[in-house]
């Protein structure tokens, strides 16, 4: 079983995201589970979402506590939150951040494995919109690819986005290939 | 229910519901009262009045055009001989 | 054929009654109830789903609108969720009473004070004694297959009743996962329509609600105890129905590794899932755990649980309450189950836990120490009277 846990703020769409993840896995016939922590969503507050995965079917529903993945949509929240928190010892963690790897690990003290994508710039050029949920789904794939296909991740982010499905794929896309790890 | 044996549990429709409509004719209130109202026929000018006003639905019309209480089911409100406008309905004593 | 979809449960639970083709939705939003409702809305305004749809001004009308609905012939749904269900109370008793067999889909959430939107089972417990059939349902599946099979249970000729079906507020209905939704053919013939036999019509009048005099009242209890007693008999030919055409089996009490289990922990809802990766989890270190579920709430599957439970194997069951019975033994689910098995001589020791109240998620560990804590009572012959409050600060 894989656990994910994306950090966003409220309005970001960190819980599409994780349902997107958890679609795109689903139609492949496996399993998975996406979730949001529950509470009054506020937008900009610090928000949580959770996907887990898994070839078995899932009988766990509690928050993820200790994740293999976090995904953090908006590096202003590096400075708030404890996104590292509980994450296991080989996990990975997706930010999305202009910075490299080298120089984030070295700024948060940070010596695990690390994914950097400058989400905000693929948004505001793809989409008009910093908004980077989806961006973020193509470094997450980048980082590791074996959680869902990328064409099942493509139609579902179509199916929630149908008036810019493309603009949406494209900045999907272009994440994959501008992550860096 | 026509006054017979009180139903036993299994006997009741589901939810206590009455299958039967106007069943309270078997109802007789007529026993209630201590006056009756008497139409005076001759200063009556059959505007059915007491008919619209009792409560009981005791008023009958005849082929006449007349209204007549029917006792049976009359409790002797009185509301009928207070608004009859012809003031042609009288209150007496039942024992009368 | 049924097609594998992710849908979030709330979505799937609406589509259950969208699929049983309801007549009446009378509901009022509420968290974590109110995706259900706005997809119905929604279905109906799309013109996707042939219903009112009434928007109510509470939830003491729209469990008034969804009885007369039900008695005027139509089949009518509604669903809420804790404080609305609180507010409805009056007429949830009157609902039963009056045989209406209307669906509530209650997405389980605890009561105020202090306000708590999070799930635990302290407004279904409030409405225990109203006459409802209850069911509960443990994951987004089971949710979508009982809501749809409540209208059969509940609307059948020898039952006419309420069926409420509970999930987890948040836990099951804000979750995406993977549920089997049938297509209308599919489930052709299974639900037949509904016919209530003394239904409000002009042409027929009946009266409903009648007063009931000192000399029927007690009659007329007695009636509705016997009816919803023999609605058991209903929801087994329905459940094995829906198995033998679907293949997704449900039961009264449900056991997990029980056979040979020495502690199992009994359960309702989506703890029960959890419970099992606990139980399997330890077996791995040799402990003979198991759960027990009593997903049928009411009527109260007695015979059921005494088999389960009197397995000559079982020597103690942990009963894991998420609601609180002020001021008595604290354990309503725990008292039940203790009065069910008062009169057998090899029954199990009963002990009470409650834990995960008011949205806390119940960890590894505790479910671990709620197992535990059943050995610890076998080993000092000690059935405590109260329930143990497991993750509680002090």
């Amino acid at each position: 079983m894989v656990e994910i846990r994306f950090h966003g703020r409220g309005g970001q769409g960190a819980v599409t995201s994780a349902e997107i993840l958890a679609l795109a896995v689903i139609e492949e016939g496996r399993y998975a589970q996406a979730f949001p922590a529950f509470g009054a969503e506020r937008r900009g507050a610090p928000v949580l979402a959770f996907t887990r995965i898994s070839d078995e079917p899932i009988k766990i529903r509690i928050g993820i506590y200790e994740p293999d993945i976090v995904i953090v949509l908006d590096p202003t929240l590096l400075r708030s939150v404890p996104v590292f928190s509980g994450l296991k010892e080989n996990g990975i963690a997706v930010i999305n951040s202009k910075k490299s790897p080298e120089e984030l690990k070295a700024e948060l003290n940070y010596d695990g494995n690390l994914v950097t994508v400058d989400a905000t710039s693929i948004a505001m050029e793809e989409l008009g919109v910093p908004i980077t949920n989806v961006v973020m789904l193509g470094a997450l794939l980048k980082a590791k690819p074996e959680l869902a296909k990328m064409e099942y991740v493509e139609k579902f982010i179509a199916e929630r986005f149908p008036k810019i499905a493309e603009k949406e794929v494209r900045a999907f896309r272009r994440a994959y290939e501008e992550a860096r790890s | 229910m026509k006054m017979k044996e009180k139903p036993k549990w299994y006997e009741l429709l589901p939810g206590a519901v009455i299958d039967e409509p106007g069943n309270s004719v078997f109802y007789k209130t007529g026993d209630w009262k201590t006056l009756k109202p008497v139409v005076d026929k001759t200063k009556c000018i059959k505007c059915g009045t007491c008919w619209i006003f009792c409560p009981e639905y005791a008023y009958e019309k005849d082929e006449y055009g007349y209204f007549n209480p029917n006792y049976d089911y009359c409790k002797g409100c009185g509301i009928c001989a207070v608004e009859c406008p012809a003031r042609c309905i009288k209150m007496e004593r039942e024992e009368d | 054929m049924a097609k594998r979809r992710g849908i979030e449960v709330s979505i799937a639970i609406a589509e259950a009654a969208a699929l049983a083709e309801v007549d009446v939705v009378s509901a009022y939003p509420i968290t974590p109830q109110t995706h259900i409702v706005e997809h119905l809305a929604e279905l109906v305004a799309n013109g996707e789903l042939n219903a009112e749809f009434i928007t109510v001004e509470s939830e003491h009308t729209a469990m008034s609108a969804a009885l007369g609905a039900s008695l005027a012939g139509a089949r009518a749904f509604t669903s809420t969720s804790s404080q609305g269900l609180a507010l409805m109370n009056e007429i949830v008793y009157i609902a039963s009473s009056m045989r209406a067999p209307v669906v509530m889909a209650l997405a389980n959430r605890s009561l105020s004070a202090p306000i708590s939107i999070w799930n635990d089972h302290s407004d279904v417990m409030n409405e225990r004694d109203t006459g409802w059939i209850s069911i509960f349902a443990n994951n987004g599946q089971e949710a979508y297959d009982l809501t749809f099979m409540a209208f059969k249970i509940g609307e059948h000729p020898d039952v006419l009743l309420p069926v409420m079906i509970n999930f987890d507020g948040f836990i099951l209905t804000h979750v995406v996962e993977p549920i089997y939704m049938f297509d209308k053919e599919e489930v052709e013939g299974f639900l037949p329509p509904y016919h209530h036999p003394y239904v409000l019509d002009p042409e027929r009048p009946v009266t409903h609600g009648p007063v009931g005099l000192p000399d029927i009242y007690t009659e007329a209890k007695k009636q509705q105890e016997e009816a919803i007693r023999n609605s058991r008999k209903v929801i087994d030919a329905v459940w094995k129905e829906f198995d033998e055409r679907f293949g997704r089996r449900y039961n009264a009490v449900e056991t997990y590794k029980a056979d040979d289990a020495e502690v199992v922990l009994v359960t309702q809802g989506s703890v029960t899932e959890a419970a099992q990766v606990v139980v399997d989890e330890m077996r791995k270190q040799g402990r003979k755990w198991g759960v027990v579920e009593i997903r049928l709430w009411r009527p109260f599957p007695f015979e059921d649980l005494k088999k389960a439970l009197c397995n000559g194997s079982i020597k103690c069951a942990v009963v894991l309450d998420r609601a609180i019975s002020f001021g008595g033994p604290l354990g309503i689910v725990m008292s039940e189950v203790r009065a069910a098995l008062y009169n057998l001589s090899d029954r199990p020791m009963v002990v009470g836990v409650t834990a995960g109240l008011g949205g806390r998620d119940i960890r590894f560990d505790e479910y671990v120490r709620m197992f535990e804590l059943g050995e610890e009572c076998l080993k000092e012959e000690k059935e405590p009277d109260r329930v143990i409050i497991v993750g509680l600060r002090e």
